[in-house]
């Protein structure tokens, strides 16, 4: 006869005094399969931790997204954010779906091209532009968005040097009524930096003003100052159009909208409470119809949205190494997932859930990382049902920076693997190895031998 | 070890220590073990006989039965005897 499958013993106190004011226990419902694919299959072959990719996500998400900005404005382009990440097998996913790519260094411009992205398709923000980038963006065609004078002044001299005709747009900040308010790209809209350099490069004669772009904030959690933001480029586009009789040909929006993660601190989940694409749609296309620009030179509309596009279609899989119990009695668990390569863990409160069948019985849990630092927390409080070591777990919505911010820290980085469409599972990139590191090092002779 | 002489427990898991007005739920499995606790019996006897039922090894139960005999003391549930 086969012996009873075993949970452990919990004991739990109820709390009748006051609602649980985070109120939810989903966190510990089971995700057994991705894709219809197992997870401990995955771990079985790619080992743990291991980054997995959902193609088929990735594709429903930016369709989600088009559909929200098609519907309500005609002129519409993606361009893929290189820096949320620039995995170049997830880049060539956004760019199969018709996005362009958006770059903020010369490292991410030449991934972009490697990857077969026109020159002419790439867009280039970011405050570190050097002079060899400039001139390769210049000879390229690519949109390059201007941050700061320094950058204006280079463009001009390469434009003289080369004969080319850049083609610019600038980077404007300005007040849209949120704290804090991100002045720190381009040039401001309420103190007249934005006309100051928009009349230099109208009357240099030298360069294409082809658009106009701003990036507001990052997970913004309300809509409304996308609407702003819309506005007051808008407002420029027509001040172009009535003092140069010049038509920029794009709006760019930027980034910046939430994913469905949620930040630290917050009662209710950001899948219930940060606003879907049609909500930034409806204010930013409304903004742009009902502005004083020329229905017959209507601009395009560029996003550069990274996170909420690719959050969703990246899961981090591990599992537990050992429970124990902190001087107070809660129980710690430790997980092979380190703040190293789950970066995002420091702002989020990530959804995490058990990959395997549990009881109702679940426990306060406080989750560390493998690393040997008191910071390697990954939730403070979350509810779990009883884990042992050799359990499998699902991070959840970590698509976004965690595979372009993370750290080889104490623990080599672990290997991404993507599910295609037909449930195939693609490394998509290598764990790192021992050679991964060392050799990129260096040893001086004298440093060769030593005695113990 | 033993429990305080007012804790009642239900089969179902349900605790009650009258003293503080506390009230705890169990696992089956917990509600085992406090009843084998009741019963007086050895960490030794407790493994051997929840492991010819369960698949789990001795091991492990070993480590789970201290970590729960730990969290019971904590809620003021255990009290030490004077054998221990």
């Amino acid at each position: 006869m086969s012996k009873k499958k075993y949970e452990r013993p919990s004991i739990k106190r109820i709390e009748n005094e006051m609602p649980n004011k985070f109120g939810l226990r989903s966190e510990y419902k089971p995700m057994t399969h991705i894709d219809g694919v197992a997870v401990k299959d995955i771990i079985k072959e790619h080992g743990s931790p291991v980054f997995v990719i959902s193609e088929k996500t990735i594709r429903q998400v930016y369709k989600d997204a088009m559909r929200a900005f098609a519907i309500r404005y005609p002129k519409v382009q993606f361009a893929w954010s290189y820096k949320t990440n620039y995995l170049s097998a997830i880049c060539n996913v956004f760019h199969q779906e018709g996005s362009w790519a958006e770059v903020v260094s010369g490292f991410e411009y030449d991934k972009a091209l490697n990857n077969g992205i026109p020159g002419n398709k790439i867009i280039f923000n970011g405050p570190d532009k050097t002079r060899d980038d400039l001139k390769k963006a210049i000879d390229n065609k690519s949109l390059i968005h201007i941050d700061h004078l320094d950058e204006y002044y280079t463009i001009l001299e390469l434009a003289d040097e080369t004969g080319l005709r850049p083609q610019v747009a600038i980077r404007v900040n300005m007040d849209t009524g949120v704290y804090p308010m991100w002045d720190r790209f381009g040039f401001n809209y309420e103190n007249g930096q934005a006309w100051d350099a928009l009349n230099k490069i109208m009357i240099s004669k030298k360069m294409d003003l082809v658009g106009l772009h701003c990036h507001i904030g990052t997970y913004m959690m309300t809509a409304e100052p996308y609407g702003i933001a819309a506005a007051k480029l808008a407002d420029l586009a027509v001040g172009l159009q009535q003092k140069y009789n010049h038509h920029v040909k794009y709006i760019d929006l930027g980034g910046g909208f939430a994913g469905k993660n949620t930040l630290k601190g917050a009662y209710l989940p950001g899948s219930d409470t940060n606003p879907s694409f049609d909500d930034y749609a409806e204010k930013i296309t409304s903004a742009l119809i009902n502005s004083n620009i020329s229905p017959d030179h209507l601009p395009w509309l560029f996003l550069e949205t990274g996170r909420a596009l690719i959050d969703e279609a990246g899961f981090l899989l591990g599992t537990v190494i050992a429970n124990k119990r902190s001087s107070i009695g809660k129980r710690n668990t430790i997980l092979d997932i380190g703040v190293n390569i789950l970066f995002t863990s420091f702002w989020y409160q990530h959804k995490i859930t058990p990959a395997q069948e549990f009881t109702h019985h679940t426990e306060n849990t406080m989750l560390y990382g493998p690393l040997c630092m008191n910071i390697d927390v990954i939730r403070e409080n979350v509810e779990l049902p009883l884990l042992n070591p050799g359990d499998h777990v699902v991070v959840h919505h970590v698509g976004a920076y965690n595979m372009t911010q993370w750290m080889q820290f104490i623990t080599l980085r672990p290997k991404v693997v993507m599910i295609d469409l037909e449930g195939k599972i693609h490394v998509i990139r290598k764990g790192e190895s021992m050679n991964s590191i060392s050799d990129y090092e260096g040893m001086p002779k004298h440093l060769t031998d030593f005695k113990l | 070890m033993r429990i305080k002489s007012n804790i009642a427990i239900s089969d179902s898991g349900f605790l009650l220590n009258p003293a503080t007005g506390e009230s705890f739920s169990l696992n089956p499995m917990g509600v085992a073990i406090l009843k084998m606790v009741k019963d007086g019996k050895s960490l030794e006897e407790m493994t051997q006989e929840i492991s010819q039922d369960f698949d789990v090894s001795l091991s492990i139960l070993e480590r789970d039965i201290e970590d729960f005999k730990g969290t019971l003391t904590q809620y003021g549930i255990l009290e030490n005897s004077k054998n221990d």
